[in-house]
Parts: structure tokens; C-alpha cells; sequence
């Protein structure tokens, strides 16, 4: 008879032979300019008081650019660039001229995919594998759909005669900088708005490369206009009486701030906020493919995700199975510089934010939790975060309600599809989750009980610009992508 | 050896594998970037992984020679250069193998169980093995009966493994799974299991004479299959994709899955083999370039 052994001799050992040469990606074809201004009615116009501010590289901390700091005068220059644009040209224009422009956008920067993605590696920390592999390519996707309905939108909506709210203030976040652009101005443009827009003050560089293309597309000035600066001049934006929406993607903190602001005005809004998604590993699971969807699922992106699955469920009878495979896959992430194509995890984006997820980290430490990281080298500059993991943590644990935004997750067991349930939806979000099972049935009978916005199974943090996305509770309101992402641009009557 | 002795789980039961899931990371997988330093090494690496293999019905002793001075001396006029880990034969050409690789660390390989199809009744597989094992075989490719298994009889197709690596004894017994009949990988994974609780030394994709051959999804199955066994029992059970694996850069691809799945204890001829032909001059070619910074032609390594 062949005895089981026990594992303790029987570890795998990914380090010792054959490491990768380095692989950098060039950053010899990239054009980034000492300063940006303001991209105001078509032109890189100086802010108004004349100040700028840094955009650092987070894994050298290394100064990229300087950029202007937009106040209250730029948000009305850029607001009333918009409105005029509005009123004079994008309004009066055919839907299917609407629709060229944004066809055209969408085709430049597809020709300069690896530039964007190189440039929103350096800035925002990211591994180039995910850049160029998911966001540039998802950027020019969403831009191409979107300019598809420009002239359909009365096939969207039969029988409803849908007009333009007028001019949107949008402000996003710094995890996907160049995505969520897409996924603001592109719907906003096909159903005839004009924008003004804010990046995060973290990553602004790709939206201003993302100004050079809206330049070469010929775009008529004032349609898009991007203004930089950090929470001040989104609140002036968010506060300007000549705005009829707001679209917010960022921490469900400041997204109440937002309703609360807007709250008793005419102005339309719509709300992408923060998740802590469930993520319901089934015994009766394809375990090794669950265990690269765990990965996937909080990993990606250095956990800076909304809908990350940053809480894991996992079934009693396999989740010591689990957690060793989770742990050993865990040792063959490479953490270092975001522009070398083998890099799995990137730097995280900021040093507060750093300084956040520590703190989080110790929180669950502090509380309990039994902490587990990675082994690997960390680079001695920049903002870095091993990939980590906490059990023995239960409902009631800081790092299990709040959000970390960062490469952590927390496992707890359950024993049925019920307790698994119960667990999933006893947060304050309701965002995103996956499940794992074989069984179909099963798929369906537990993701229709669970409150989320989006549920995937057998895979995790799939996106796609036919899909609508967006949360439920505290993890904000209104959709973006698919047919479902006009409505908040639209006024149907 | 009769089944009773072996400790076979119920192998009956499917260990649910996900399809696309395993596509995706073997897509993963292959994005790795392997540049300069490691880009050599693991080329060298690759060439003493290969079995170089010649099973035609054309084959003769003239053309076996070949085949083994070009497995003892890759590329002529290089000593830096690997010798291949083994040739592999079918079991009338064994002892010309032998006699050409005396003095040589090189491996003898020889199929059995009547390859490729394995359609022979149990005694005639037990009587061809014997024949290449004292011809001088130290390694047996042997096939397990993919029709028996594909009716469900996996206790007939456990026990001719286990029968067949009794008569081996201590000689390498390397078990193809025929992948291709097989055709799903939750099939991958049963047949793996039972293969390496029967006994095998190594579990192998493929004969070459089924399309497809080895692919990346059914080996990364595979090679999670020999992990999960390796954590319950402790035995490490090498591997060897074997057909349709031409060229060097696809080669290392399989290196990046074997690293990153097992880890690099399976790294050396020990546990992972390739079993291919023209492959090995591709992976001279590109060890060469990366000598000397200039591809040469074809013209310029032997092809035997």
C-alpha cells in the first residue's frame, strides 16, 4: 500500500533554478512633455493661478510631469467651453456625425495602443501585461461601441424620443486612469452631450495624451475638455450650477459627499463606487481553476479594483486544499517594475494608498487574523505590497466590512449554500462576486440570491463594453457599459 | 502484482477540470517573457529534456545510427552543448541503440505494448516489453488501452499498467495516455491519476501518430495532476509531452508551465522530457543565434 504522506516535506520550490531575465518593455517611442496644461475648448491652455502639481512614478518615485492644478475659474472655462460647444455645434450636429468622431478616437488609439500603455503603466503603477493586454484594448472597445449607438439610440429605447442632458461633469479614479475616461466620455459623447472631465490627481498623464488624440480625431473644440486637479476642483465641478450630471467613479465616501451636494438640485447623477465582492468556492469546483480565478479575481491590479473579490468563501471540505494551492500559486507572483513583462504585480499607485493597506494590514493583524504573504523580493524604491492573504478572520473584522483596495484577501469557510449566501450579502456593498461549482444549477440557484451588481461564474473580473456594470447598496447607482450605460446621458421622453 | 495490492482511489469519480479555465492560464502562461541570460539556459535546458525519437515503419539500423550519433553530438565542434536525454526506438531496434550509445550517459527508450494502438491482448504487451527490456532498454514507453478506458473498464486498463511496470521493475516506465483519443481533459485527469497510482514512473500525452498530440492545456492537466498526487503521496511522477512540439520558443513555453506549476524540482531530464525529433535542431539553431548573434540556415545542422 502507498501511504499519504502529509505535506510538510513535500513543498514546491519556485525560486531556486532558471529565474526570468529581466524583460523591460521600451519606453524609447513614448512622447510625455515636461508639463501639461489644461485641455480647454480644443487647446492646452495655463491654469488660471498658474500652479502644478506632480505626477510621480509610484515604483520610483521618480517625477514623470508636472501638471496644471485646475480652480474654480478653469472648472467655468471648462464649462462654459463645454456648454458653448453644446449649444453651437454638438447638438446641432447629425447623431451620425456624432458617431464618426468617437470612431475615429477609438481607431487613434488603437494605433497607439503600446504607447498608452506604457505611459499608464508608468504612471499609475500597473504590470504592462495588464495594461496592454486589458485596459488600452478595453479602452478602444468601449470607445468603438459606444460610437456604434451614436445614431440608434431611438433602436435603444422604442417608442421613447431620448435628447441630451447638455454638458457632464465626470471625475474618476486613479485604478484604471484611461478605462474609466473611456467609460465616461465615450457614452456621453454618442448620446450628444458635451464633457468636462477630471482624472485622478494620481494618474492624469494618459487622459492629456488621451486631450492629443481628441485634437488629432478634429473633435470640435469645448466637446471634451480635461481639467486636472486633485478633490477641490472636483468639487467645484461637482458644485458648478451649469452642469446638468455628474458621473462618479471613486471611494463610496466621497460618492456620498456627491449626493449629498447634489441633493435638491435638477442635476442628474450616477455613482460607481466601492465593493468588497464574495468570491463562493464550491467543494464540487474545477479546484485548480477556481484557485488562478482566486488570484485573478484579487490580485489583478494590485488589488486596486472595485469589484476585486477580496473576500473569499470558501467550502469547509476543500478549503485546506485550497488555501495550500492558493499559497503555493501565490509564490510564483512577480512583484517589481510594472514595465517588465513578467511582472504580475505592480506598484501600488500611491503612497497613501500604501500607507491605507498597511494600515489595514495590521488592523487584521492586530485583530487576529492569521497573516500569510508571499516570499518574494520587493524592489528597495517605490510603493510596493506583497500579496497577502488572512484566516481566522470572521464578518466582524475590520478587513473583512472595509474596503483595502489593495492585494489582501480574507478567507472564511462555510458549510452551505445558505451560510455562503448569508455571508456574501451581510456587507454594506454589493458590487460584484463569483462563484466556482461544476454544477449549473448551482450557479444559478446561488447567484440570483446574491446582491451584487455583477456575479460572473467560473471566472472573475471579465469586462466587456456590451455588458452593464455597476452596484447595488453603498456600491453606488446607475450603470456603464451596454445599452444600460446611455440611460444615465439621456433624458427619455 | 494484482490490483488488490494497489492503493487505487475511486478513479471512477471525475475530478472536475474547467476548460476554459485552463486555456486562460495557459495563455498566462505563456505571455511569460523569456529573455537573454534565462533565454539560454533554458534552451540548453530544453535540448538535454529531449528523447529523440524515430518510430516509422521505415525505420533501419542505418537510420537508428544516425539518430544516436546526432543524440550523443547535437551540433559538431561544440562542447558546451547538451547531449539529448534519450533516443527512443521501437523494440527491434533497441539493441542498435545500445550497441551505438555504449560509453554514453544517453538513454534507450524503447516503445511497447504495441504501439501505437495498444490492440493486443495483455500477455503479447508483457512478452514485447520483456523482449525490449533484455535487448537493453532501460526506459518503456508503453500505451494504455484507450478503448477499455473510454468504456469505463479503468480496472483493466490499472492493472495492465501495473502488470506491465511489475516485469519493468526498476526500468522507467512511461505511461501515454494518448491524449487525443481521450479527447477531454476531465479524461486527461482521470487517466493521469489511475496511470500514476498503476505505477508510472512518468505519464506521457502522446504517441505522434494521433492528431492532436501534446498540447499545453491537456499538459498543464497533467503536470496538476502529478502535483496533486506528489502532496498525497510524496512520489514525484515526471512528465513528457510528446508530439507536435517543433520549435524552441514553444519548448520554453513548456518550461515556464513546468516552473511555475511544479516547481523546479521537475526541472531537469529526471522529470520532464520532450518527446520530439525536429525540435532539437530548432533549439539549435536558436542556442547558435544566441551565441553568435546570426540565424544560419538550415543547411547548417544535421538533420538525421
Amino acid at each position: 500500500m502507498i501511504e499519504e504522506k502529509k505535506t510538510s516535506k513535500t513543498r514546491l520550490d519556485f525560486q531556486t533554478k532558471w529565474e526570468y531575465s529581466p524583460a523591460p518593455e521600451s519606453t524609447d517611442h513614448i512622447q510625455l512633455k515636461d508639463q501639461y496644461n489644461l485641455f480647454i475648448n480644443g487647446k492646452f491652455v495655463e491654469p488660471e493661478e498658474g500652479r502644478y502639481f506632480d505626477s510621480i512614478n509610484p515604483a520610483s518615485e521618480d517625477k514623470l510631469a508636472s501638471v496644471a492644478m485646475a480652480t474654480e475659474a478653469d472648472v467655468n472655462k471648462a464649462v462654459k467651453a463645454a456648454r458653448d460647444a453644446y449649444n453651437k455645434i454638438w447638438s446641432k450636429i447629425t447623431a451620425k456625425d456624432r458617431g464618426k468622431y468617437i470612431f475615429r478616437i477609438a481607431r487613434l488609439i488603437q494605433e497607439r495602443a503600446r504607447e498608452f500603455a506604457v505611459i499608464e503603466s508608468l504612471d499609475g503603477g500597473k504590470p504592462i501585461r495588464e495594461s496592454r493586454d486589458v485596459d488600452i484594448p478595453l479602452v478602444a472597445a468601449h470607445f468603438f461601441y459606444y460610437a456604434g449607438w451614436a445614431d440608434k439610440l431611438k433602436y435603444a429605447f422604442p417608442g421613447r424620443d431620448p435628447k441630451p442632458l447638455g454638458v457632464a461633469g465626470q471625475i474618476i479614479p486613479w485604478n484604471f486612469p484611461l478605462l474609466m475616461a473611456a467609460w465616461k466620455i465615450a457614452p456621453a459623447l454618442a448620446t450628444g452631450n458635451t464633457v468636462v472631465i477630471k482624472p485622478a490627481e494620481t494618474t492624469p498623464l494618459t487622459a492629456l495624451k488621451l486631450a492629443e488624440i481628441i485634437q488629432e480625431a478634429d473633435l470640435p473644440p469645448g466637446v471634451v475638455n480635461i481639467i486636472t486637479g486633485a478633490g477641490k476642483t472636483g468639487e467645484a465641478l461637482v458644485k458648478h450650477a451649469d452642469v446638468n450630471k455628474i458621473a462618479f467613479t471613486g471611494s463610496t465616501e466621497v460618492g456620498k459627499i456627491i449626493q449629498k451636494t447634489l441633493a435638491g438640485t435638477d442635476k442628474k447623477y450616477s455613482l460607481e463606487l466601492g465593493g468588497k465582492g464574495a468570491n463562493i468556492i464550491f467543494e464540487d469546483a474545477a479546484i485548480d481553476q477556481a484557485v488562478e480565478g482566486i488570484i485573478n479575481a484579487i490580485f489583478f491590479n494590485q488589488g486596486h479594483v472595485c469589484c476585486a473579490g477580496s473576500r473569499l468563501f470558501v467550502q469547509e471540505s476543500v478549503a485546506e486544499e485550497v488555501i495550500a494551492k492558493l499559497k503555493d500559486r501565490m509564490g510564483t507572483l512577480i512583484v517589481g517594475d510594472p514595465l517588465d513583462k513578467n511582472t504580475d504585480i505592480g506598484a501600488i499607485n500611491s503612497k497613501a494608498q500604501l500607507d491605507k493597506i498597511n494600515e489595514l494590514i495590521e488592523s487584521g493583524i492586530n485583530e487576529g487574523g492569521e497573516i500569510f504573504q508571499s516570499g518574494c523580493d520587493l524592489p528597495a524604491h517605490g510603493y510596493w505590497c506583497r500579496p497577502t492573504l488572512f484566516q481566522e478572520v470572521s464578518q466582524s473584522h475590520r478587513i473583512v466590512q472595509e474596503e483595502i483596495f489593495g492585494p489582501v484577501l480574507t478567507i472564511q469557510t462555510f458549510r452551505t449554500p445558505d451560510e455562503a449566501i448569508t455571508k456574501a450579502n451581510n456587507t454594506p456593498y454589493g458590487l460584484s462576486g463569483g462563484i466556482w461549482t461544476d454544477k449549473g444549477s448551482k450557479i444559478f440557484n446561488t447567484g440570483s440570491k446574491i446582491r451584487a451588481g455583477v456575479m460572473w461564474s467560473n471566472t472573475f473580473n471579465k469586462f466587456d463594453a456590451t455588458s452593464p456594470f455597476g452596484g447595488y447598496k453603498e456600491s453606488g447607482m446607475g450603470r456603464e457599459g451596454g445599452l444600460h450605460g446611455l440611460l444615465p446621458y439621456l433624458e427619455l421622453k | 502484482m494484482s490490483l488488490s495490492d494497489l492503493s487505487i482511489p475511486d478513479i471512477t469519480k471525475t475530478v472536475p477540470v474547467d476548460q476554459i479555465g485552463v486555456e486562460e492560464r495557459v495563455a498566462r502562461l505563456s505571455s511569460r517573457s523569456i529573455k537573454k541570460g534565462s533565454k539560454v539556459e533554458a534552451l540548453k535546458l530544453a535540448l538535454n529534456m529531449v528523447d529523440l525519437t524515430t518510430l516509422e515503419g521505415m525505420d533501419s539500423p542505418g537510420k537508428v545510427r544516425q539518430l544516436c550519433n546526432k543524440a550523443k553530438r547535437p551540433f559538431e565542434g561544440h562542447n558546451d552543448i547538451p547531449s539529448v536525454a534519450a533516443v527512443c526506438v521501437y523494440p527491434s531496434m533497441v539493441s542498435i541503440a545500445k550497441e551505438s550509445l555504449r560509453g554514453t550517459d544517453i538513454h534507450i527508450a524503447s516503445v511497447a505494448t504495441s504501439f501505437p494502438s495498444g490492440m493486443a491482448p495483455l500477455q503479447a504487451k508483457i512478452d514485447e516489453v520483456s523482449y525490449a527490456i533484455n535487448e537493453g532498454a532501460d526506459e518503456i514507453d508503453m500505451v494504455i488501452s484507450r478503448g477499455k478506458f473510454l468504456s469505463g473498464e479503468y480496472s483493466y486498463v490499472a492493472e495492465e499498467i501495473a502488470q506491465i511496470k511489475d516485469i519493468c521493475g526498476d526500468i522507467h516506465l512511461k505511461v501515454i495516455l494518448e491524449t487525443g483519443e481521450l479527447q477531454t481533459l476531465d479524461n486527461v485527469r482521470k487517466a493521469s491519476e489511475l496511470a500514476m497510482h498503476a505505477g508510472a514512473d512518468f505519464i506521457k500525452t502522446s504517441t505522434g501518430k494521433v492528431t492532436p498530440a501534446a498540447t499545453m492545456p491537456v499538459t498543464l492537466v497533467m503536470l496538476e495532476a502529478i502535483r496533486d498526487y506528489y502532496f498525497k503521496y510524496g512520489r514525484k511522477v515526471g512528465m513528457k509531452p510528446a508530439g507536435g512540439i517543433r520549435d524552441a520558443k514553444t519548448a520554453i513555453k513548456y518550461l515556464v508551465m513546468v516552473k511555475e506549476t511544479l516547481g523546479t524540482g521537475w526541472l531537469s531530464n529526471e522529470y520532464f522530457r520532450f518527446g520530439a525529433s525536429s525540435l532539437a535542431n530548432d533549439l539549435l539553431m536558436q542556442i547558435i543565434k544566441q551565441q553568435t548573434g546570426d540565424y544560419q540556415s538550415g543547411d547548417y545542422f544535421s538533420i538525421d
